[in-house]
């Protein structure tokens, strides 16, 4: 196993990046043009949070390698963020439900972040607390409107949740990576989080009139790196290719 | 059944300001909404403290119609207006 602290700041690092990128492809596409400013601040504090992340991980790492590296050098074998992140956006629905389900955890990891014994981790989670807590009112709130909606956004958001249920598990399952850093009081246990989230997310899909999945099954691999879904490939071939085609290219 | 979502009429005290000031409008399903989205549409340059949004159909305006009758009768009446003051330097811009 590799430094188990240069793993954990790349799978920080790793989930705001893709994420980030993600959300950047509805850049000019949204539905309206209030969430298309709206996604994109938010694709913008992710990548701003992925810069902290990944400049960290290079200082641990002492190869001399820094944010922009890791972000555009490196493969999809070596990317270590969750795989709900690098899930397509579908419609409207099914990225407001991802990023809801996203930041659910999120806020949860982060504040518990913000206690950790390595003050450089505990100062990046605080500035990010602030920005992801408004990422979570806005999905929150957008996840109650089109779930109490008209019927066909109900049914999206609905079809959306199930798509996505299985890719929720993950977070919440720790590795020998997460054991060594909460031993060490850097990082929470990621499977203590769980009953706060399950107790949040189920208020609101109550509020959403929407039915939580039965199967709590869970794919898992990605933050570990053992797998990725086709998708992460094809989205860094588009991410990467500048950096790839015209290395140190600077404008 | 109604697709638009209304319009929203945006208010913003900035950072100095000392009122809040009409910047734009937007539109969004309820109150609460206008405000998320006023917060992302006019304040990514930190321009602003505080935001109020009022429908646009809430609004009175008077009609540009009756400029003549609501405006012109002031401007004969000299004494109101106050330009026949000295403002001594020290007491700066009014």
């Amino acid at each position: 196993m590799s430094d188990p602290l240069f793993e954990f700041l790349c799978r920080m690092g790793d989930n705001t990046l893709v994420l980030g990128h993600r959300v950047s492809e509805w850049c000019g596409t949204a539905p309206v043009l209030e969430e298309d400013i709206a996604l994109a601040n938010t694709a913008l504090d992710l990548i701003g949070q992925t810069t902290l992340w990944l400049n960290l991980a290079g200082e641990v790492e002492g190869r001399g390698r820094d944010a922009d590296a890791l972000a555009f050098r490196r493969d999809v074998w070596d990317f270590r963020n969750l795989f709900l992140v690098e899930q397509p956006n579908g419609d409207f629905g099914q990225t407001m439900m991802r990023q809801f389900l996203f930041d659910s955890w999120h806020r949860l990891y982060l504040t518990g972040l913000t206690e950790s014994s390595d003050a450089r981790i505990s100062a990046i989670a605080e500035k990010s607390l602030k920005e992801v807590s408004y990422h979570l009112d806005r999905a929150t709130d957008t996840v109650i409107g089109l779930g109490d909606g008209t019927e066909e956004s109900h049914a999206r958001m609905q079809a959306a949740l199930d798509r996505l249920w299985p890719f929720v598990g993950e977070m919440f399952a720790g590795d020998a990576v997460d054991a060594a850093l909460a031993r060490q009081g850097t990082a929470p246990d990621p499977a203590k989080l769980r009953s706060g989230f399950d107790e949040q997310v189920g208020k609101v899909l109550a509020e959403a009139t929407l039915v939580r999945p039965d199967s709590d099954f869970a794919h898992k691999g990605g933050k570990t790196g053992t797998r990725h879904s086709e998708h992460l490939g094809h989205m860094l071939a588009q991410m990467q290719w500048l950096q790839r085609a015209y290395p140190d290219a600077t404008w | 059944m109604q697709n638009e979502w209304p319009l929203w009429e945006v208010f913003i005290r900035g950072q100095h300001g000392l009122s809040h000031r009409h910047v734009g409008s937007l539109h969004a399903a309820d109150a609460e909404g206008a405000i998320k989205n006023a917060r992302d549409v006019y304040t990514r340059r930190n321009e602003g403290v505080s935001i109020w949004v009022v429908e646009a159909s809430a609004i009175a305006a008077s009609s540009p119609d009756e400029k003549g009758p609501l405006y012109e009768p002031s401007n004969d009446k000299i004494y109101r207006h106050p330009t026949f003051y000295d403002i001594p330097d020290d007491a700066g811009a009014m």
